[in-house]
């Protein structure tokens, strides 16, 4: 529970921050808002912006209350005195804060100074007492004899606990427009049904995995985590937000020239993206340029086939359900049948098991060799186009973007356009919008 | 003088619960057993065997779990943080806002990117699901739906539909369409229906496919086209709160993360699941692979994002700090991987360093806690979903 965690600060802070200030009567053990960002940042280690949010956070949910303005919950980094909240108005106790209580509090605010509720308070009481009539009497009896026994305590203690209870309630009863830091979301009912842990089937699956886990070929560490630094490395020029991007980040700037020069169709493509290529398969198949790229190329070849049948492949399995019979035929047709037009180079046992598989089609069919052709191609065609003069010629020719100068006036923003929507229209767009001038053009 | 009684009533501990309560005698196989009238009705319906008890099998469990703990120790020879001494550090960053997207008037709970790299679509509490240009902060498409609390949300990779789904436990496609006097809600179809709430769902690499988690603690793979039911993955014992398909080169996978603390791998063909991992304290909210899609990160409750190696099978790094007290609610990596966005409940975003293990800044500026966060397609923005009713993107 995060909020137990909230609270355990709490005694580590007590111990350190006893020191007495003044307010008009002498308030013990009390602290400035400063002191509390001091101690923060020194023991957590963090920023004062951080100290200051989290103590805020304090604050909200109800650990630490404001003395002077005991209305506002909000941390003054300045000498403004903070106490902290005894423990039995935690909000991690989680007690339900009943409507009689609160009918009780408001009533003891009503008698002792009258008029000092605030409008909303005062429209809360006159509801409360409609609801609660009947216990009523109670509530104004309760009030009564609470304000009494008050009154025989020192003023000191009188303002603590008057400060304390207002806190309490401004949180759990937050005045109107005011979010309630109690709103957790919705509840999540399986949490709270651990019976349904403890049965024997539980166990068993359990176990099961356990041993099928223990089967498993695991990759030792220092190959694994260096895999990672490679990638990183590798990417890192790419990562706009860790080295921004030229000639500018759109969202910074409001120029779009990054996107536009980075599009689908564009006569040369930037350097960057050309080199991406380089970096793995997947890469240059996932770029729609690379992927026409690699296809000028295999079609140079003469295995362009190959790229093909991966195409096909891959629009069986991510297609739509009611076509993989009449997909999977076409692709046996053109490519997988004896004497078929574009032929593909499969073993014979992926190749039979393949056509097995296909008496009774389904998405999955093909898997086997397709992954087969898929890895043909990584090991032998995309290595050599790598080095070939297709590549490195658009290599040479690729773009380096310029960075934009920074323009005269940093705070003129440049008006940003719309871009074609990438939903259909539905009818051409003739009169729809204004200020989308020409851009609702169906892609 | 009574009659014979042939069953001799014992009276002593119980053999299965060592509770004392009067025994009944059964025999088993041929061999007497000594279990209180409770146990016995317990194991006739759990159908144990005999010697297999609750406690045998709680203890065989713990103990092949701690030798896998062994196992996966064996090859942990160096750790993340040591062979990430040689790398840089990464340099300041400047992150800023950028935009603030106004307009839903409830606490937004989901959001997801178009390829398009500046569209997307978000859900909120209320009900609506609203599609934005967020470069020009304008509004493209709206649709109110009969429930509240969209939790989930998810832009087709066409770019010409969304899926969204909550608390009505279905999961629906809304084709987009720019006839501006077209009733969005009207197309909508039903895709996934669950038996609890949808807390989660993404569109395979084709608008066909769509994958969803529900809080019935299933994950579903459904057909868009005809709303069948392809695969269904059960494992997890609690609410499943989240999923994400992995890039890789097969395609093949993708890991879920749930309120009993586990995060699981799954085949999205066989409905498998493949690896395991259970080494958070409290309910993992977020789960998001990594670009190479070997391994992958969890934000939990229980304020720590961590971060879990496919290949090695375990836990490589904790991301946690003593001033970050609230829980993670939602994690995203930046284009390169190196840096870990994770956005927390007490309103801040905590930027990570994936490899070495440290945080490199604090993003303030929403008002409530963040909800979702999402780099975009091509790493330029991050874009953050709040209680606070807005949306910032930050770059």
């Amino acid at each position: 529970m995060q909020k137990v965690v909230v609270a355990m600060q709490d005694p580590d802070i007590g111990i350190k921050m006893r020191n007495q200030r003044l307010l008009i009567t002498v308030i013990p053990h009390a602290m400035t808002g400063q002191d509390i960002i001091t101690w923060l940042t020194q023991k957590y280690n963090i920023s004062e912006e951080e100290a200051l949010h989290l103590g805020g956070m304090l604050l909200r949910y109800g650990y630490v209350y404001p003395l002077k303005e005991p209305r506002c919950l909000i941390l003054q980094p300045d000498e403004s005195p903070y106490r902290f909240q005894t423990p039995y108005f935690w909000t991690s106790t989680r007690w339900p804060a009943s409507e009689l209580d609160y009918a009780i509090y408001l009533a003891k605010k009503n008698i002792r100074k009258q008029g000092e509720l605030m409008e909303y308070e005062r429209e809360r009481y006159s509801l409360l007492h409609k609801r609660i009539n009947h216990t009523w009497d109670f509530v104004v009896m309760q009030a009564r004899e609470q304000l009494r026994a008050s009154k025989q305590r020192r003023k000191a203690d009188r303002i603590v606990l008057a400060c304390q209870e207002q806190a309490y309630w401004l949180i759990n009863r937050p005045p109107p427009g005011v979010q309630s830091v109690l709103d957790m979301g919705l509840e999540r009912p399986s949490s709270h049904s651990v019976q349904a842990a403890l049965s024997s089937d539980f166990y068993k699956r359990e176990i099961e995995a356990s041993r099928q886990a223990l089967g498993r070929n695991r990759v030792k560490s220092s190959v694994c985590l260096e895999g990672f630094l490679k990638y990183s490395e590798q990417y890192q020029n790419h990562d706009p937000i860790m080295q921004g991007c030229l000639p500018s980040n759109p969202w910074i700037s409001d120029d779009t020239a990054y996107w536009t020069m980075n599009s689908e169709v564009v006569p040369v493509p930037t350097r960057l993206r050309v080199e991406s290529w380089s970096f793995s398969f997947v890469k240059l198949l996932s770029d729609p340029m690379g992927r026409r790229e690699f296809m000028t190329y295999l079609e140079k070849e003469f295995s362009a086939e190959n790229l093909c049948f991966w195409q096909a492949c891959e629009d069986i399995r991510h297609g739509e359900s009611s076509r993989i019979v009449e997909k999977v035929e076409d692709v046996y047709e053109n490519f997988l049948a004896p004497g078929a037009a574009r032929w593909v180079n499969i073993d014979s046992k992926t190749m039979a098991k393949t056509l097995e598989g296909m008496k009774c089609p389904h998405r999955f069919v093909l898997d086997d060799a397709q992954m087969h052709i898929y890895f043909l191609m990584k090991k032998d065609s995309y290595p050599r186009y790598l080095k070939s003069d297709l590549y490195k010629s658009l290599l040479s020719k690729a773009v380096l973007p310029q960075e934009s100068k920074k323009s005269v006036f940093p705070f003129m923003r440049r008006q940003r356009h719309s871009s074609p929507s990438p939903a259909q229209a539905v009818a051409p767009a003739t009169d729809d919008d204004d200020g989308r001038a020409g851009s609702n053009a169906a892609v | 003088m009574c009659d014979q009684t042939f069953l001799a009533a014992t009276f002593g501990p119980c053999d299965n619960c060592s509770k004392a309560s009067p025994l009944m005698n059964i025999y088993l196989k041929n061999e007497p057993i000594n279990y209180c009238s409770f146990c016995v009705e317990m194991m006739a319906c759990q159908g144990l065997q005999k010697g297999e008890t609750l406690t045998s099998l709680k203890k065989e469990s713990e103990t092949l779990k701690k030798k896998l703990e062994e196992e996966r120790g064996k090859l942990t020879d160096v750790e993340l943080h040591q062979v990430a001494e040689k790398v840089e550090a990464v340099a300041a960053l400047s992150i800023k806002t950028r935009r603030v997207l106004k307009g839903h008037g409830n606490k937004v709970l989901c959001m997801d990117w178009c390829k398009d790299k500046r569209r997307l679509v978000s859900s909120s509490q209320d009900g609506k699901v609203i599609v934005w240009d967020g470069f020009t902060l304008n509004k493209e498409h709206g649709v109110t739906l009969p429930c509240t609390w969209v939790m989930a949300c998810a832009y087709a990779p066409s770019g010409c539909a969304v899926a969204c789904g909550g608390l009505d436990n279905k999961c629906s496609v809304v084709p987009l369409s720019l006839d501006r006097t077209e009733n969005l809600a009207a197309k909508k179809k039903s895709v996934a229906m669950h038996t609890n709430y949808v807390s989660g769902c993404s569109f395979t690499n084709s608008d066909m496919q769509l994958l969803t988690s529900s809080g019935d603690g299933t994950c579903a793979l459904w057909d868009v086209e005809s709303g069948q039911l392809l695969q269904s993955f059960h494992g997890h014992t609690a609410d499943v709160l989240s999923l994400d398909l992995a890039p890789s080169e097969t395609g093949n996978t993708f890991v879920s993360g749930g309120c009993d603390m586990k995060a699981n791998v799954w085949d999205m063909r066989s409905g498998q699941n493949i690896q395991s991992f259970e080494s958070h304290e409290s309910d993992i909210n977020c789960v998001k692979y990594y670009p190479s899609g070997d391994a992958f990160a969890s934000a939990s409750d229980d304020a720590t994002c961590r971060f879990y190696d496919l290949r090695a099978d375990r836990e490589v790094a904790v991301y946690q700090k003593d001033s970050i007290i609230f829980g993670a609610s939602s994690v995203d990596f930046s284009l390169s991987g190196r840096l870990l966005f994770a956005g927390y409940n007490d309103y801040t975003i905590n930027v990570w360093d994936v490899l070495k293990g440290n945080r490199v800044s604090v993003l303030f500026g929403h008002e409530n806690r963040i909800s979702r966060l999402r780099v975009s397609p091509d790493g330029t923005a991050l874009c953050s979903a709040s209680w606070d009713n807005t949306l910032r993107i930050w770059a």
